[in-house]
């Protein structure tokens, strides 16, 4: 059943008030720490209330046209899952049933990771999530992909508000690849917000992607955040080219030593499509490297957001953090506001960033013209290539391809052939 | 094939060639020498239709037709090619895939059927053994990564494929140690024929001494100051550019 929020919601008060009447159908609201924790993450949210352009964080985000829309809570499918055979003590349950089934493992980490009292929207879906997916990977398993695949149901009058929320939990030693898939039926305007919750137990290695193709009239508001301890070793990738107005967001805290991050991000915008990425990456301990490389490429009136903070805190020593961001701006009218934010308080450091934002290399237009190739194909292969830099490096062989024909047919180019 | 007629350009307002004539026929191979600030490599890239230059005066007529009036793709379909003293790495395109777009786009204008991937692998496979290329450039980003004698053999491997009817070699000699100058010679060699005339730029006569040239011309200040057959390079190499009389510095702002 969709309970209709026919009011706007831009007063916190109709949240507020439709978890009075929803509380008691949510998974978990028998279990004493669940509902406190949807208690507390409601009461938050009624503090924070929406985020204004005077939060410094939402300064280039407007989320006004999010609060404005009149929308239904949606039931909360939880998604669909793609995966081989699953190694022995291997789990992948809804979050509901997983409660029935491991409660004190996810009541032990859900919501503890993904701050909600510093974020309205985390606080949103922590309250509000009605089902979502639970992933545990025991110790030592070595995991063949798992794909997440989030879809939308067919439109009402009214848009869809879909909670999404995935808690993964990933034990000592333990190496798996996680995707996530988000993607919506065309024309159709809801709002996703997701939270992913990613655990790594020590010496852990975790690959993740992210496939955002949402409805282009879609919001989509998510975070993702990790916990890496000692010696693991997280990798991320994430893909955004669907949606109207969308916020990513990818926090890696390292609670441990000698772990390492790998934090790649491509987003595609065009029309007027508004895409910000968020990204925080807290060296809480020593002896940890970060590699940071995002790349957006921006048509039309499209506008781009990068915000890359760094933190180094007081003990972490011999830290070694590195943040890129490039922009290719392929129209005058588009726009990007990129901004790294480094706060370093240790003093046997390594750490560097840098920006670029700017249109395609003209010698390399030329190289590519003189060979015979017309300009107009010129720019797409080299606005391809800009992109492919960062598809090149995905691990699973499928969603590489799967991504490379997306982007050549996106700028009209020709399949690739075997061995290209 | 190619007719220079009193090429004047400039670059910012600065003048470089100051009235270049130079005649190449069919099959031909013309080495242009000249010390550095001469205008070498902005003659190379006005004949490949580099914007950066402004062609003020003259006209360079190929194959009858006004070359500087068509855009670099349409020169380099209708068979003009330039080997770049600084070839452009390409991160995130392979070469093979580049190298296909580019032949499809000559096959296209010559109203030829475009390559299939078998085709064109064939094609590939046969002009490498030319070059001697490495099999692993063919499926790396474009020069990414190339060491300096790979990109130079690149070129050329480009040349091959491409099958122009006028290459311009602008210092492909450059940076490369006597190993990879002879290669890149050899391979250049084995491209010349009766139907394609060469354009070979160098500062040094090393590497006419493996591509023997027809005729050779000394550019010195935007001009051609004297022409003659092979034995001018040699003359040059005993002599020096001092000793023909000819300033070898590098102007003021270069």
């Amino acid at each position: 059943m969709a309970t209709a929020l026919n009011s706007e919601l831009s007063t916190s008060k109709t949240h507020l008030d439709a978890f009075t009447e929803l509380e008691k159908s949510m998974p978990g609201h028998d279990l004493p720490t669940i509902a406190r924790l949807r208690r507390a993450a409601i009461a938050r949210f009624g503090e924070l209330g929406f985020p204004g352009e005077r939060d410094e964080d939402w300064k280039f985000t407007n989320v006004g046209p999010i609060v404005r829309t009149p929308m239904r809570y949606d039931n909360g499918l939880s998604p669909c899952v793609e995966c081989g055979s699953l190694p022995h003590g291997v789990q992948v349950l809804s979050l509901k049933e997983g409660l029935n089934r491991f409660s004190e493992l996810i009541e032990s980490h859900l919501g503890q990771y993904a701050d909600f009292k510093q974020h309205p929207f985390v606080a949103l879906n922590t309250a509000f999530w009605r089902d979502g997916l639970f992933i545990y990977i025991p110790p030592g398993a070595v995991v063949e992909p798992i794909t997440v695949v989030w879809s939308t149901e067919h439109q009402s009058d009214i848009p869809a508000l879909y909670y999404r929320r995935l808690l993964i939990v990933v034990g000592t030693e333990a190496q798996f690849t996680l995707v996530e898939d988000y993607h919506g039926i065309p024309q159709t305007h809801y709002l996703t917000n997701a939270v992913t919750e990613i655990v790594l137990g020590e010496r852990a290695l975790v690959d993740h992607y992210k496939i955002q193709h949402e409805s282009p009239n879609a919001y989509h508001l998510a975070t993702t955040q990790v916990v890496a301890p000692y010696k693991s070793n997280f990798s991320t990738h994430y893909f955004g080219m669907g949606g109207e107005l969308v916020r990513n967001e990818v926090r890696v805290k390292f609670t441990g030593s000698h772990a390492e991050a790998t934090v790649n991000g491509l987003y595609l915008a065009r029309g007027t499509q508004h895409m910000d990425n968020h990204t925080v990456i807290d060296h809480a301990m020593p002896h940890c490297a970060s590699h940071e490389l995002y790349k957006g490429i921006l048509d039309d009136k499209a506008r781009g957001v990068f915000n890359g903070k760094i933190f180094v805190r007081l003990d972490a020593q011999k830290t070694d953090a590195k943040q890129t961001n490039q922009t290719l701006l392929l129209s005058d009218d588009a726009t990007i506001n990129t901004k790294p934010q480094l706060e370093i308080y240790a003093d046997d450091v390594k750490c560097t960033h840098g920006a670029t934002v700017g249109q395609l290399d003209e010698q390399q237009l030329f190289y590519l013209r003189s060979r015979g190739i017309g300009a107009d194909q010129a720019r797409s292969l080299l606005t391809y290539a800009f992109a492919n830099d960062i598809v090149s490096r995905i691990q699973v062989p499928s969603l590489r391809q799967k991504l490379e024909r997306t982007l050549l047919e996106a700028n009209h180019l020709p399949k690739l052939e075997e061995g290209e | 094939m190619l007719e220079i007629r009193n090429l004047h350009a400039s670059v910012e307002d600065r003048e470089i060639l100051r009235g270049i004539d130079l005649t190449v026929r069919s099959g031909e191979v013309h080495a242009i020498m000249g010390p550095n600030g001469s205008g070498k490599s902005t003659l190379a890239g006005v004949l490949a239709g580099r914007d950066a230059y402004a062609v003020t005066e003259g006209e360079v007529l190929y194959e009858g037709k006004n070359l500087l009036e068509m855009d670099p793709e349409e020169r380099a379909r209708e068979g003009v090619f330039l080997a770049f003293q600084y070839p452009v790495e390409i991160p995130g395109v392979t070469n093979t895939y580049f190298l296909r777009a580019a032949v499809n786009a000559i096959r296209k204008h010559r109203g030829e059927s475009e390559l299939d991937a078998g085709a064109f692998l064939k094609l590939v496979r046969e002009k490498m053994k030319l070059i001697q290329l490495k099999d692993d450039l063919l499926k790396r980003p474009v020069n990414e990564g190339f060491s300096g004698g790979e990109k130079k053999r690149n070129e050329i491997f480009h040349m091959a494929v491409l099958d122009p009817k006028l290459a311009i070699l602008d210092e492909t000699d450059s940076g490369l140690d006597i190993d990879a100058l002879r290669a890149v010679a050899d391979g250049v060699n084995a491209l010349r024929g009766p139907n394609r005339s060469m354009l070979v730029i160098t500062h040094y006569q090393r590497l006419l001494q493996y591509i023997v040239p027809d005729r050779v011309h000394i550019l010195a200040n935007g001009r051609i100051v004297k022409s003659g057959g092979k034995e001018l390079a040699l003359e040059l190499e005993e002599k020096g550019y001092a000793g023909l009389g000819i300033e070898d510095r590098v102007p003021a702002g270069v």
